[in-house]
């Protein structure tokens, strides 16, 4: 019988609030670094991207750590949050800034390529149409990547969904606070007799991820359509 | 429309050094791929920057290195047809049209778009999405989309050579009519000749990054030998024809001309390659040349083996191109009396 405890709802809800909060928050930021790769001109372009890109293939856990180290109460950013009372470590903020992290590099990949597509001919026609920068960017570019920016999206919201190795050592696994579905079922597996609950909660994993996959398909379809 | 250009660009190994004024309504700027057209219309357009110099339209200074101005291309009122027509693909042809006249000042807004839309065929057009549009279609609605921004200056690159040779004419009665009625200045870039006949009065000639020369189109035309392989072609201007026989007979100021192909348009326009004419020094009584025309030789000049003269024909002026063999043998020289052969076949129909 697959019945849902409290603990797995909670679990449930916590990682759509996150990974639906990291994504949310990352997408504004990751189409400016998206637009910055694919139309800037900045010195030292690669080395950021290198930077941008590196919690792809470091292990989760590495950047976990790192974060821990940063937003720690002798790290440079938590230091400075502390004055503000504000938490990180152990916290819900600390599980989306670790999605977030994770995330990022998915989100900026996907869009910039999407940015990349655009022939910039349309850019310098809306320029001359008239429209200042800020306008060719909300009438033009965003539009004609909007594809792009909302498979970026789904990917970072399914990989915050997945996320684990990064949160569990900056947030944690406190059921109820930062516990999401992958914590969740990191603990009912190393507690015996809780491989019937386990597997319930990958049904779940596998159904929310499905629907994302779904959900996804049908916009991009109807984007397409326009 | 005046404006004054002195600009100096590097762009990898090429130098732009241009320094030159116009007044006008329809200038060409005439010259090979890769002489710096359009470098020079990026330029103009705010799209590119110049290492110095200075941009004047009237008296609106567009960019000035020692003053530190350079207007950004929104703020320029200079309009651009690209070459492609760069719809936004996605708008409606509508949205399209309209997305510049939005971002126009009431107080600059002089045409009506309705006017525009009719003038320039598209008026049935509007509700449909780009992708469906022809290419002849898509550079009216490019052109009626840069039109009512109601710029002080248009800039045409290479406008026409997008489309294929069919429908590249088919659109110059358009333009000519648009630019007519509206009143705008235009700057059109093109490296053919024959499209610059069609559409310029004057041309700036521009090779290897500089300004050769500032000439009347038609005198360009008239004493170029090099550009295009057919060498001179006339143009000749006709009303609707009625028919002869089984020819076409259309009225060439005082004169007659006999065509083999119809024209019901109220404006025709054939071109007659100079080398198609054979000239006769007396009336041959009989030849199978449909059209004889008696004309007065205004003048004569060579370049190598080739020659060209100047026919006066009745109040038109035709130009021919013989061999100077022939020239010396018929005694051709400026005010002897000549007969001019053409066939009905040659005219050949742009629109």
């Amino acid at each position: 019988m697959m019945t849902l405890s409290p603990q797995d709802i909670q679990a449930i809800v916590l990682s759509l609030k996150v990974a639906t909060t990291a994504t949310i928050i990352s997408t504004p930021l990751g189409i400016g670094v998206a637009y910055l790769f694919a139309f800037g001109r900045l010195p030292g372009k690669s080395i950021i991207e290198g930077i941008i890109n590196l919690p792809l293939v470091l292990p989760p856990v590495v950047v976990g750590y790192l974060l821990l180290l940063t937003f720690g109460r002798n790290g440079v950013l938590g230091h400075f949050l502390d004055v503000f009372h504000v938490r990180v470590i152990f916290t819900l903020t600390g599980a989306v800034i670790a999605s977030a992290v994770v995330g990022f590099p998915l989100l900026v990949r996907s869009i910039r390529l999407g940015m990349e597509a655009i022939d910039p001919a349309f850019i310098k026609v809306s320029r001359t149409l008239g429209a200042g920068w800020w306008d060719s960017l909300l009438t033009i570019i965003l539009p004609l990547s909007a594809r792009a920016i909302f498979a970026g999206m789904t990917l970072m919201f399914a990989r915050s969904l997945g996320e684990f190795g990064a949160t569990v050592i900056l947030a944690g696994n406190i059921p109820g606070v930062t516990q999401t579905i992958p914590l969740a079922i990191y603990e009912y597996t190393s507690t015996p007799g809780g491989d019937q609950m386990a597997l319930t909660l990958c049904l779940v994993s596998i159904l929310l991820s499905f629907t994302v996959l779904l959900v996804s398909e049908a916009a991009t379809r109807t984007l397409r359509r326009r | 429309m005046q404006l004054d250009v002195k600009l100096k660009k590097m762009i990898g190994g090429f130098q732009l050094d241009v320094d030159f004024s116009l007044a006008g309504q329809r200038i060409g700027i005439f010259g090979p791929s890769g002489s710096g057209k359009s470098t020079l219309m990026n330029l103009l357009a705010g799209l590119t920057s110049a290492d110095s110099g200075h941009i004047r339209l009237e008296d609106t200074i567009l960019f000035d290195s020692s003053q530190k101005i350079n207007l950004m291309p929104e703020k320029r009122r200079i309009g651009v047809v690209f070459q492609h027509a760069h719809l936004f693909p996605h708008m409606s042809v509508r949205n399209n049209v309209l997305y510049g006249w939005k971002r126009t000042r009431p107080e600059n807004r002089r045409i009506d778009p309705e006017l525009l839309f009719e003038v320039l065929g598209i008026s049935p057009l509007l509700e449909r999405g780009v992708i469906s549009l022809s290419g002849g279609e898509r550079q009216r609605v490019a052109l009626a989309r840069t039109m009512l921004t109601c710029p002080r200056l248009i800039l045409m690159d290479e406008p026409l050579s997008g489309l294929d040779e069919n429908l590249k004419f088919q659109i110059i009665p358009y333009l000519n009519r648009v630019f007519t009625e509206f009143q705008i200045p235009l700057l059109f870039i093109s490296h053919s000749m024959l499209e610059m006949r069609l559409m310029t009065e004057e041309v700036l000639v521009v090779e290897k990054g500089s300004v050769k020369q500032k000439v009347a189109t038609e005198e360009l035309a008239r004493s170029s030998w090099n550009y295009g392989r057919q060498g001179y072609v006339n143009l000749l201007k006709f009303g609707p024809s009625t028919p002869h026989h089984d020819l076409y007979m259309y009225q060439w100021g005082n004169t007659n001309l006999i065509l083999t192909e119809s024209g019901e348009k109220e404006e025709n326009l054939y071109e007659l390659d100079a080398r198609e004419i054979i000239l006769f020094k007396r009336h041959p009584e009989a030849t199978s040349a449909r059209n004889l025309l008696t004309c007065r030789v205004r003048q004569v000049y060579m370049s190598g083996n080739r020659a060209r003269v100047e026919l006066v024909c009745g109040e038109n002026l035709l130009i021919a191109q013989i061999v100077p063999e022939s020239v010396r043998e018929l005694q051709i020289e400026q005010g002897s009396e000549i007969i001019a052969a053409i066939k009905a076949s040659v005219f050949k129909k742009i629109f």
